[in-house]
């Protein structure tokens, strides 16, 4: 018996042992790993989602703008024919107009490099504003003409005007030296002092004293960094740094066979580098007289950057500068048209079947399990059936959006009839018996009755299906619809076409800088294209959704 | 098992004609609620219940469904802490000490006060690993040695063990109803629980079954002081010592099961017991 | 051409359908309650018996066109000019025919050619006018017919209902016939390519070059073809993939579903799910973008060299993208869980930690499982991220920091460009197809099972 019944005060027991507690710690420690473990996890993913985000809002933003001169062209008659404008010299107007960006003696040479500032597209953007303004002949006209892609990209920093003289690596090997403490100040300036082995094998006595110093300058500084397997190395002794070596056994021949310690003068960009700089040289992708004329124009204030319009309204074209979305965002319109005009009906009518007529029997059961399996078949499985079926056996063109619409119709149609039936069972009994029960054929209890309740909810499936067709890609490189699309006349639906995903990953693999702010701006594109209807589908989704 | 010193508590002090105090004559107090309230967001569900628990007896919960029995075992070991927007006022003790104090730690109060519920929720996994799942997470065996004897005595005790020694690592699920629950109170009383609470235990299970946990429940009530919640008033009468009735979230009456059944204080008792609603 | 004629049967059964209501309507001389049926369905019976059989007829037609006028064309050639010719060169024959037909005409054509080209052309016109009649005899018939049978006692509705039905029949059938598409045009072409190439080669052999120029009358006539690599390097990339989605996506699931608060979790739930909608070739520049060269920075600065197209950052981009397949599926089957599992767990004094860990997760194991599966499917079966972030050149080997090849990139790039179904590099694709078909396709039936054995288990 406790001592409680002996005093008064009700004794308190410590509600668990000291061990248990400490287990309890332990049990607890455990419990707010596994969460932390949740929280990283979350986080890792919601992480990369941002930089994926990111790193898409950053290189695609500045393609949303594009650099553009407002050239000031005299269109000389006796370049252009005011009765055939279309013939023109234009290449020699534009050559004419930058003349004015250039030294009077600039060479011919020095002409072609300041005319490539301009898009290759320039002398045909003249054309047509004159071919449009026949009255224009004979006067100065100002046209906006976009800069090739590289001026581009300077003008929106991409690209700087200079570049660091040494690489990342050339300044390890520095500092690795300037550790060693061999990098000393000597007279004012700043040299390497190394020991140099006089190879005998290498240097004549002379005199005077000939040979490869060059070679022992080298090999000296190779000794210091028995590692270091390049030749970028030696860039950090000046030119005149063997001489050091020749003077010094000019001056006693003696040494040669010996080591000695020699002062080596740095060269330029190093010398720049010791002193606490960091040294530049200007970007090697620009000549001077291009920097000369862009700057130039620049100074004059007509260099400006309007919003994009042409990412939108162009075509594709090999010039990143010049090239655009409309024809991909046309194929692809057209291609989402004959998916859903196939996939739409079809997706409706067999939903409709197994929902509300199929007897359940094997047959019903097989498609039910068909249908399942399908939604998870590889995309591009169904890429293969397109082209070994609708372009092998049924004979259709490649690259056409009538082909492009079939095959997605076939990835989109599991999507929509499970969506459709999923409709279709939330249309309460209720409104069936009620039809029914007035002398309606069980037909047209569905066509005017349920189809209608539960048209929101499959037109809801129905986008979101289409949202997943919009961005499948690999389908479509099997059927070729990444065709090169340089203008939108003449698209339909049985003529050559790309689409979006497919000209994303199209300019993805073009080599030209340019192409990657592009792609990720006709990336973007197509995400703003998906977040509209997936926006779409939870309108209308709340808009209609009924509670019975 | 050894048996636990038991410690004679003296209730705190009750306010004026407290209907759930009752001194404790043979028994030691075990637990202890007073004015207890809870609310499930805004509504709430238990009004100013305050009844003492006794040791080494069983004491029944009665009274229509949704009167709130349920919910008050569940104050017992904590288990409303899980639910989302569930508040609790009033104090509950065992053995003297406030469960809901902040150094209480739901995790060992629920070694001391055990569960028992309606559904047997045997885990999917096997019968030694259902009754080693306690032991284990507590640190209750040194040794696998250790872990084995408890789970054989844990299910000699619930009276299990004849019924399964030879299939131990077989799954827990695949017993029969009775079974399941038989082993869901091995589970229980693994880990030397003082209180086990059952919740309408035999509500899914035959009359056999049901015989078979009642007579375990008067074999156990020797050792454990249980709690148990139930729908069947001849169960009550058959095995509880004590019974209390609730009704609309609020406890009527206690006493006695003898005089509960005969002589009810309060008239909504006899018109529960005598099955005029319900 | 073909258009006009679909606009032309449209319309014609449009007026049949106006037609047959008047003539409905006539026939009981106004009474429209003496009809049996409504006149919209003595209509549609009409329109429907106007424009499904030209329709059908159109499609049929389509079909055979094209392989009839190629044989037309064949027996029409001077004797003996297909002589020694094997099936591929014939092909090409045909092909350079159209191409010279069509007006593409590169290099000098031989007489042959072009007066095939000529026969060609007549025979297309031909064959599109005799379409055009034989398809609007075919719907002026269906009017004769159905029309005659409107009559007041003709019971309209139900012979409307029986084509519908059979409408709404051939639609679900639509699903077994694209598997059965799937399954037949890839077993044919891989027929055709195991013919050239022993099976034996491709699954057991070890070098995989379909892309070499192949000197004239080579023994193989076409590249190495052993499989493995590709097979080793899917596996290898599958895995990294599942090496990241499988602890980020399950121990997120665990989070969302049993700690976070649910305003974290409707917020946090929706951005996952955002990982699965992007589309993939999204996920492919990204890998090329940022992820690659990521690595290889961070490779350099410790001295280790990684591949610009390396199995793991294809794979550690792909993993990203299944992490909401892992983490949604698995916070399924956790959640499916019976929530008296958790209640006798805390009644244990279990933590939560610990009711995760010992009961949750091992009674959502099937679940989870399943979810592992169906991602594993997903993984083996993406293209886009790998045909842009992975190699081309097959390797064997199991270093992650090497470029590998998987069968996804090698069906893209031995089908992208022009594609002749007779050389073994283009069948080849069609035999890795069918690999892939078959392996995703028993994935799936597997997990989809251990799925609804699972949930069966709780219900």
């Amino acid at each position: 018996m406790s001592d409680a019944a002996i005093g008064g005060v009700p004794p308190v027991r410590e509600f668990a042992s000291a061990e248990s507690n400490r287990r309890v710690r332990r049990r607890y420690a455990a419990d707010r790993r596994l969460q932390a473990y949740g929280i990283i996890a979350i986080g890792l993913a919601v992480g990369l989602l941002g930089i994926l985000v990111t790193s898409l809002v950053v290189t695609g933003f500045p393609a949303f703008v594009q650099t553009k001169v407002d050239l000031a062209t005299f269109v000389d008659p006796a370049k252009v024919d005011p009765k055939d404008p279309a013939a023109g010299n234009y290449r020699g107007l534009v050559r004419d107009a930058l003349a004015s960006f250039m030294p009077a003696d600039a060479t011919d040479k020095q002409k072609t490099e300041v005319t490539k500032i301009l898009t290759s597209d320039a002398p045909y953007i003249v054309r047509d504003y004159v071919v449009s303004h026949p009255d224009a002949i004979g006067k100065t006209i100002t046209v906006p003409i976009a800069m090739s892609d590289p001026f581009d990209q300077l003008n929106k920093g991409v690209i700087p005007k200079e570049v660091d003289a040494l690489s990342w690596s050339q300044v390890r090997y520095f500092e690795r030296l300037q550790n060693r403490g061999v990098v000393v100040e000597e007279g004012g300036r700043t040299s390497l002092k190394l020991d140099v082995y006089v190879d005998p094998a290498k240097i004549e006595p002379g005199p005077p004293p000939t040979g490869d110093c060059a070679a022992l300058a080298r090999d000296s500084l190779q000794a210091y960094l028995p590692d270091v397997h390049d030749t970028a190395l030696f860039a950090m002794l000046a030119d005149d740094a063997p001489d050091a070596i020749a003077k010094l056994v000019a001056s006693d021949p003696n040494l040669i066979g010996k080591t000695v310690q020699v002062s080596f003068p740095f060269s330029a960009p190093f010398a720049e580098l010791a002193e606490g700089k960091s040294p530049k040289v200007p970007n090697p992708r620009f000549t001077p007289s291009q920097i000369e004329a862009f700057d130039a124009m620049t100074a004059k204030g007509i260099v400006h950057m309007p919003f994009n319009w042409e990412l939108f309204f162009n075509a594709d074209s090999r010039f990143p500068e010049r090239a655009g979305l409309a024809g991909a965002i046309t194929g692809t319109f057209l291609m989402l048209l004959v998916s859903f005009a196939l996939s739409f009906p079809i997706g409706i009518a067999a939903a409709v079947y197994l929902e509300e007529f199929a007897p359940k029997n094997r047959l019903t059961d097989l498609i039910e399990v068909n249908i399942n399996n399908l939604a998870a078949v590889p995309s591009v499985v169904f890429g293969l059936l397109g082209l070994a079926v609708f372009i092998g056996f049924f004979g259709l063109p490649r690259s056409v959006p009538l082909v492009g619409g079939m095959v997605m119709s076939l990835i989109t149609l599991p999507t929509i009839i499970i969506a459709t039936r999923a409709a279709l069972k939330s249309v309460p009994p209720s409104i069936r018996e009620a039809a029914l029960g007035v002398g309606a054929s069980k037909h047209q209890v569905m066509l005017h009755h349920v189809l209608p309740l539960a048209m929101p909810g499959i037109l809801t499936g129905t986008i979101i299906g289409m949202a997943h067709a919009l961005g499948e890609t690999a389908p479509l490189l099997l059927i070729g619809m990444n065709a090169f699309i340089p203008s939108i006349e003449n698209m339909g639906i049985l003529e050559p076409a790309t689409t979006l995903p497919t000209q994303i990953y199209s300019w993805a693999d073009s080599p030209e800088r340019g192409f990657v702010s592009r792609t990720s701006a006709a990336i973007l594109v197509l995400l703003g294209f998906l977040v509209i209807m997936n926006l779409l589908a939870v309108v209308l989704r709340q808009r209609f959704e009924r509670k019975w | 098992m050894e048996a636990r010193p038991v410690i004679r508590v003296e209730a705190p002090a009750l306010p004026e004609k407290q209907e759930g105090a009752l001194p404790a004559e043979q028994h030691a107090l075990k637990m202890a609620a007073r004015d207890v309230n809870l609310w499930y967001g805004e509504k709430q569900a238990l009004f100013d219940v305050s009844l003492d628990i006794l040791d080494s007896s069983v004491t029944a919960l009665i009274g229509p469904s949704g009167c709130g029995k349920s919910t008050f075992l569940r104050c017992l070991n904590r288990m409303n802490d899980v639910i989302e927007g569930c508040t609790i006022t009033g104090d509950i003790t065992l053995d003297g000490q406030d469960i809901y104090a902040p150094q209480v730690d739901p995790v060992q109060l629920r070694a001391r006060v055990g569960m028992v519920f309606q559904k047997p929720n045997p885990f999917p996994k096997s019968i030694f690993e259902n009754v080693a799942y306690g032991p284990r997470i507590h640190g209750l065996a040194t040794s696998k040695a250790d872990l084995e004897e408890i789970v054989v005595t844990s299910l000699t005790k619930a009276g299990l063990f004849e019924e399964v020694k030879d299939r131990l690592q077989e799954s827990g699920t695949g017993l029969s109803g009775g079974q399941q629950q038989r082993l869901c109170i091995a589970r229980a009383i693994s880990v030397n629980p003082e209180v086990i609470l059952m919740d309408e235990p035999c509500s899914a299970l035959d009359p056999i079954a049901t015989a078979r946990i009642e007579a375990l429940m008067d074999e156990l009530k020797e050792n454990y002081c249980i709690v148990i919640v139930t729908h069947s008033m001849q169960q009550a009468a058959r095995v509880s010592q004590r019974t209390a009735f609730f009704h609309l979230g609020k406890l009527v009456e206690v006493d006695e099961t003898a005089k509960i059944f005969t002589n009810p204080t309060d008239v909504r008792t006899q018109d529960y017991i005598t099955g005029r609603f319900g | 051409m073909i258009g006009y004629l679909l606009l032309g049967i449209i319309a014609l059964s449009v007026f049949s359908y106006v037609f047959a209501r008047r003539r409905a309507v006539a026939a009981v001389g106004g009474r429209q309650h003496e009809l049996h049926s409504r006149p919209a369905y003595h209509g549609a019976f009409v329109a429907a018996w106007v424009g499904i059989p030209a329709f059908l007829l159109v499609l049929i037609w389509l079909t055979l066109q094209g392989p009839v006028i190629n044989t037309l064309l064949l027996w029409s050639l001077p004797p003996g000019t297909t002589d020694g010719l094997d099936r591929g060169q014939i092909d090409l024959l045909l092909s350079e025919i159209r191409s010279v037909a069509a007006g593409n005409v590169f290099g000098e054509p031989s007489l042959v050619v072009q007066a095939a080209a000529e026969r060609y052309l007549r025979w297309q016109t031909i064959a599109s006018y005799a379409m055009v009649v034989v398809a609007l005899s075919v719907a002026l018939l269906g009017l004769l017919l159905a029309f005659r049978r409107i009559a007041p006692k003709f019971r309209a509705r139900h012979a409307a209902e029986r084509i519908l039905n059979g409408l709404l029949i051939a639609c679900s059938l639509i699903a077994i016939l694209t598997t059965l598409g799937i399954l037949l045009s890839l077993l044919i072409e891989a027929l055709r390519f195991f013919e050239k190439v022993s099976p034996f080669e491709f699954f057991f052999g070890l070098n995989w070059e379909p892309q070499i120029p192949i000197r004239e009358g080579q023994v193989t006539a076409g590249g190495a073809f052993g499989a493995i690599p590709v097979f080793t390097g899917t596996l290898l990339i599958s895995a990294i993939a599942m090496l990241v989605a499988i602890p980020v996506g399950l121990y997120s699931a665990i989070y969302l579903s049993e700690y976070a608060h649910p305003k974290f979790r409707s917020v946090v739930k929706p951005l996952l799910e955002l990982l699965a909608g992007i589309p993939t070739v999204v996920y492919g520049f990204f890998a090329v973008l940022t992820v690659a060269p990521a690595m290889r920075n961070f490779g350099e600065l410790i001295g280790v060299p990684i591949a610009p197209n390396s199995a793991l950052a294809a794979g550690a981009v792909m993993g990203v993208m299944i992490i909401p397949f892992v983490s949604s599926l698995s916070d399924d089957a956790i959640a499916a869980v019976p929530r008296a599992m958790r209640d006798g767990s805390y009644a244990m004094g279990a933590t939560k930690g610990e009711t995760i860990t010992k009961v949750l997760l091992p009674a959502a194991l099937p679940g989870i499982m399943g979810g592992i599966l169906l991602a594993v499917s997903r993984a083996i079966g993406e293209t886009m991220i790998v045909v842009m972030a992975a190699g081309i050149i097959a390797s064997l080997t199991a270093n992650p920091l090497e470029p590998v090849t998987t069968v996804t990139v090698q069906i893209v790039t031995l089908l992208i460009g022009d594609t002749e179904f007779d050389n073994p590099k283009t069948l080849a694709a069609f035999a890795l197809g069918l690999v892939l078909f078959l392996v995703t396709l028993a994935l799936n039936v597997l997990a989809l099972r251990i799925v609804r054995k699972y949930r069966e288990q709780y219900e």
